[in-house]
């Protein structure tokens, strides 16, 4: 991935997550689902590190990591729309969505859930040794469950190929991560397993790039895990309705001051990489991309109810 | 034929699992050179060494989830809780992640959980209970009770082979009996058909896991005073053999149904209710049930007994209603 389709991916995700707060509010689609604006560097940086064979895992917080691995923005977007073409056939909303043909090994909706389960992941590439690392993503709130404790020292005694990627992007829900963690340095908990901890600036795609395929070269020489803390902040509300009570305006201008979109698109303008001209057009595409997106989702069939009694078991 | 037990053919089950499939393994607590809390495993260390026969620090949800993603990747974990009890802390990874895999992302998760329920043996409330219940009602796991060797074995192996999570029951006062066995294991039995350990005329006895066990000498006695109850091991609970069960029903007329756990909010309610929906026109008794007290299991062993469903119990149900 080269750094224009880096910055094509990120304004594209940027407008689908955009796109799917208007359509809550339209009432065109239901339940909910949580937005990644602001973190758009993180998902994009990471993906653009990971080879082929890698595998990921997501969280509640998802759209971002999975269309930066390569997911099909119309069988997303057909998902949220509770449409048969969805990823999950409209059983799994958001939050549940996988498709491990690109090594995209999904979330559950519980905080905290795949932690685990993306090191099953690693200890199946281990076991088979395919030379495949896994990322499992998570948030600043996750960290305080106890299965992340539980599943760094399983992987460190282990040496498992995973990459543990927190994002602390400032909030748990409406809780900053200073009122949420003893210690707010989510990287230090690394050195309790006896692993490396790195905290890298979750908002410079090139600064998440470098650091994930050092650190995922760690992992791939069996020298076993390492935990990636992505400092960013969430731009968006939590999930769709959220009033922000818990922060002021200012502090999220003074947020906006700092946009990873923003922040990549002046360097590559500054390097001569990008003009306006073509910012402006991969801008538009990556726009009509999303409207695609919705147009294939709004024109799906729905999913059959009767589909449901065949498949509780494979 | 053979004499073994429960353990023996369990062990030799496992053994012959991992020789056939290299994607299975274990995983647990100190099952490895220790071999088990109950021994189960003791030996297969040295046959199949750490990678396979694979011990896990005290972290039932971390080890759990890791199986399910190892499941989900290719391989066909089986995983040991040393107690059931245990299992709560392990209950998010089960019923949020592997119950919905095939349901909801349209993904295999061969994945086998294999626990001893169960009191009896003094281990007071934190290690006697039967929580098969707490998964009865999450569609999307499997379960498994057998009562004797030669269909643990046979359950087993389809379990091991099932592209689903099972749950698999492992009673601890199964796990000392000797039963008579072929001499080859048995071929995997399919999931979702009783046994019926005991045909008969005059009542139906449904139970699974230890209880079937004690169904059948209850049975035998019975027979002895000139009842003839039918007696019918579950096998699975889920898929439950309905079909079985309310054939019964409609034969004898009366059904009483066993169950380790607490009769309050049981899989024993559960049985009742379909038997109603499926045979309540044919039916001579109300259902009964003899269960558990509603109240942790005791240390004490005339404690414990109390809060056990009582062998007399059965006895005494069928000569009232015979009598
Ligand atoms: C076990 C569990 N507890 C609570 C929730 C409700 N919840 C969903 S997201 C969230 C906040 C998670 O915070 P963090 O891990 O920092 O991720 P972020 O939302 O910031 O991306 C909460 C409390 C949940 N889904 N699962
Ligand atoms: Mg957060």
């Amino acid at each position: 991935m080269d750094t224009i389709q880096a910055y094509s991916l990120m304004c594209m995700i940027r407008l689908f997550e955009e796109a799917i707060e208007r359509l809550f509010l339209e009432g065109r689609i239901m339940g909910t689902a949580h937005t990644c604006i602001g973190q758009e560097a993180v998902a994009v940086g990471t993906a653009a590190a990971l080879e082929t064979r890698d595998a990921m895992t997501t969280t509640h917080r998802g759209h971002g990591h999975f269309l930066a691995r390569g997911a099909d923005p119309k069988r997303v977007m057909a998902e949220l729309f509770g449409r048969e073409t969805g990823y999950s056939r409209g059983r799994g909303g958001s939050q549940m969505m996988m498709d491990p043909s690109i090594g995209f090994f999904g979330a559950n909706g519980i905080t905290g859930g795949s932690i685990p389960f993306a090191t099953g992941v690693a200890l199946d590439a281990k076991l088979r040794d395919t030379g495949r690392v896994t990322v499992c993503f998570f948030g600043d709130g996750a960290s305080n469950q106890g299965v992340f404790h539980e599943t760094l020292n399983l992987a460190a005694l282990w040496k498992l190929p995973v990459l543990f990627v927190v994002e602390n992007n400032g909030y748990a829900m409406s809780t900053p991560t200073a009122r949420g963690l003893a210690n707010p340095h989510i990287a230090d908990r690394a050195s309790a397993y006896g692993i490396t901890g790195v905290s890298v600036d979750g908002n410079d795609f090139f600064a998440v790039r470098d650091c994930v395929a050092q650190h995922a070269a760690v992992c791939r020489a069996g020298q076993g895990p390492v935990l990636l803390e992505c400092v960013t902040y969430r731009l968006s509300g939590h999930s769709r309705g959220d009033p922000r009570v818990y922060r002021s305006r200012e502090e999220e201008a003074a947020a906006w001051e700092n946009d990873p979109i923003l922040r990549l698109e002046t360097r590559l303008k500054a390097d001569g990489t990008l003009t306006d001209a073509t910012a402006k057009t991969l801008r538009e595409k990556a726009q009509a991309c999303v409207d695609d997106a919705i147009r294939f989702a709004e024109s799906s069939p729905l999913p059959d109810p009767a589909s449901l009694q065949e498949d509780l078991f494979a | 034929m053979r004499s073994v037990t429960f353990t023996q053919l369990i062990r030799e089950t496992l053994a012959a699992e991992l020789r056939r499939d290299p994607s299975v393994f274990l995983m647990g607590e100190d099952i490895g050179v220790y071999g088990g809390s109950f021994g189960v495993t003791r030996g297969l260390i040295d046959e199949f060494g750490p990678e396979r026969i694979r011990d896990t620090p005290i972290s039932e949800q971390a080890l759990t989830g890791v199986a399910i993603g190892a499941a989900v990747a290719g391989q066909r974990p089986v995983i040991e809780i040393m107690f059931m009890d245990f299992i709560t802390l392990a209950v998010d990874q089960l019923v949020n992640m592997a119950a919905k895999l095939h349901p909801i992302y349209g993904r295999p998760c061969p994945l086998v959980i294999r626990t001893p329920p169960g009191g009896g043996r003094g281990y007071g409330a934190t290690h006697s209970q039967s929580l098969e219940r707490l998964f009865a009602g999450v569609p999307g796991i499997k379960i498994a009770a057998p009562s004797n060797a030669t269909d643990a074995s046979a359950l087993l192996q389809t379990a091991i082979r099932d592209n689903n999570p099972v749950l698999f029951l492992e009673h601890k006062l199964l796990y000392p009996q000797r039963f008579d066995v072929e001499d080859d294991l048995p071929t995997p039995l399919p999931f979702g058909f009783a046994r019926v350990a005991r045909e008969g005329e005059d009542l139906t006895i449904v139970a699974w896991s230890h209880q079937a066990f004690i169904a059948e000498r209850a049975a035998a006695q019975l027979a002895a005073e000139g009842i003839d109850a039918e007696v019918i091991d579950l096998r699975t609970l889920c898929p439950l053999d309905i079909d079985t069960l309310a054939e019964s029903a409609r034969r004898t007329g009366r059904v009483m149904i066993l169950e380790e756990g607490p009769k309050t909010g049981g899989f024993a309610a559960e049985i009742a209710a379909q038997i109603m929906e499926h045979a309540h026109e044919y039916l001579e008794k109300p259902v009964r049930r003899i269960a558990g007290a509603d109240f942790p299991i005791p240390s004490a062993k005339n404690l414990e007994a109390a809060c056990l469903p009582a062998y007399d119990d059965i006895l005494a149900l069928a000569r009232e209603w015979m009598g």
